[in-house]
């Protein structure tokens, strides 16, 4: 390949990344609002609703608050540590997007180790975690820290063990071909297949994914009332800025992936209301990854809404229980699932 | 097409870094810098801190640690074997060689697990 083509194709691949980076800017700013919203009906207040009509302007007012913010470094800090600690998290929580496929042929580039990245990629960002507690010289931000990475890796066990179900029955890691064998219907969605190993794996992904997002009822690692904001207490500005949009983003990621794997990705619930609506309704077939994008979003909007309704009504679990239920109950459960989807996808679907 | 799927991610990586790298230099322009000796104090309830923050910490966290590597690993195994399982059940001999694999893996770690159990690793104190 000539240079010329070379660094054509890097520009694409640039050109792509940025739009990615400004979609996941755009769900975190809808997500904080909404999140607000929810949890504000929830608890029969009001929630924003000065800034701009219905209050819509409120996260970027917010965001522009932390811009101008003072950004204190502590005395005593690992200045360079603590500095890098939000691009460790940041980071990760955005190269996830690299593989998920947002509809058909809408996927940066579809990596053939897609689930392997994923949950690789994803777990990276405990060591910023680690990083940020330690580098604060904090002691709430150390107990935070070590508290969260005990939770990030006690509960990352039981999410490889259910990601394992939807890639047997599929027979394979990269994400958009697991999206294609569920086309046909929402009968053929992963959730409902091998009954009723695939609904447990959903099950025990949703936990622990909740965990793995560090949301209540699991968000010991930042309980206010017991840590202050554990590992980034001491942190301000944009630095803080980013820690948020690193969770935010995360939080999209594990709703993404959700409705990848169990809820038939960008397919239409029904074949009818994919691509041939669209052609009947407007008469082109451009609109086909479009309609698939509109499907995909809405899902993941469905499953988001959910992961609000749970966060805004359980209480928090205590640290031991919250280890107890990872170690003694959904490790033992994935364990025995996974051998029951091995079993299933061996000696049954093969006939 | 194996150096272009990395390429991509590495782009990413680029393109991620660079993000942060830009919002941390651009609101340096519109912060206030004034730090004193009180905002630079860590917080603790507003009293002056005590002691050093870098402290010897609890094992427990460790061991969770150390069983956890053992899990981890496991992960190597799982994600090839279950892309390829599907594959392997065409024929019958292979699948059962397929599953009775996973089997004997999972019995040696659930056995790890049970043992660690007992042992009272598991419990929080």
């Amino acid at each position: 390949m000539d240079l010329l083509g070379l660094i054509k194709e890097l520009g694409v691949i640039a050109a792509i990344a940025i739009a990615v980076l400004l979609f996941v800017l755009v769900v975190v700013l809808y997500l904080v609002l909404k999140l607000r919203w929810v949890i504000a009906r929830i608890q029969s207040r009001l929630g924003p609703n000065r800034t701009g009509p219905w209050g819509v302007a409120q996260t970027v007012a917010d965001a522009l608050k932390l811009f101008q913010k003072e950004d204190i470094i502590p005395c005593g800090a690992d200045r360079w540590l603590f500095t890098i600690a939000p691009a460790i998290v940041f980071v990760p929580a955005y190269l996830v997007y690299v593989v998920i496929p947002f509809g058909e042929g809408l996927t940066a580039r579809s990596l053939n180790v897609g689930a392997i990245y994923i949950s690789a990629i994803s777990s990276i960002g405990v060591i910023g975690i680690i990083v940020a507690g330690w580098a604060s010289n904090n002691k709430w931000s150390l107990l935070g820290a070590f508290r969260g990475a005990s939770q990030l890796i006690a509960y990352e066990v039981p999410i490889i063990l259910a990601l394992a179900a939807p890639i047997l029955i599929t027979g394979t890691l990269d994400l958009d071909k697991i999206v294609q064998a569920q086309a046909g219907g929402f009968w053929r969605w992963n959730i409902f297949q091998g009954l009723p190993m695939l609904p447990l794996a959903f099950l025990i992904l949703l936990i622990a994914g909740l965990a793995e997002i560090n949301v209540a009822p699991f968000d010991i690692m930042e309980a206010e009332s017991e840590l202050v904001a554990g590992f980034n207490t001491e942190y301000s500005g944009m630095k803080f800025a980013l820690f948020f949009l690193a969770e935010f983003a995360a939080s999209f990621t594990l709703s993404a992936i959700i409705v990848t794997l169990f809820l038939g990705g960008y397919q239409p619930p029904l074949h009818v209301l994919g691509a041939q609506i669209t052609a009947k309704l407007f008469g082109v077939i451009p609109l086909f990854s479009l309609i698939s994008l509109f499907w995909f979003l809405f899902k993941c909007w469905v499953v988001v809404l959910g992961i609000m309704w749970i966060r805004s009504t359980l209480p928090r679990v205590r640290m031991d229980q919250l280890m107890n239920l990872s170690w003694k109950a959904l490790i033992p459960a994935g364990l025995v699932n996974l051998l029951l989807t091995g079993a299933y996808v061996a000696f049954w679907m093969a006939k | 097409m194996l150096a272009k799927d990395f390429l991509t991610v590495g782009i990413f990586a680029i393109i991620g870094i660079g993000f942060v790298v830009v919002t941390l230099l651009a609101s340096m322009i519109f912060r206030p810098h004034r730090p004193s000796d009180e905002k630079r104090t860590t917080y603790e309830c507003g009293e002056d801190p005590i002691g050093p923050a870098w402290l010897q910490f609890r094992v427990g966290y460790y061991i969770y640690a150390l069983i956890f590597l053992i899990f981890d690993v496991e992960a190597v195994f799982v994600f090839p074997w279950a892309a390829g399982l599907l594959g392997f059940s065409k024929s019958h001999a292979l699948a059962v060689l397929g599953f009775v694999d996973m089997l004997i893996f999972v019995s040696v770690l659930s056995f790890g697990l049970i043992w660690a159990w007992k042992k009272g690793v598991l419990e929080w104190k």
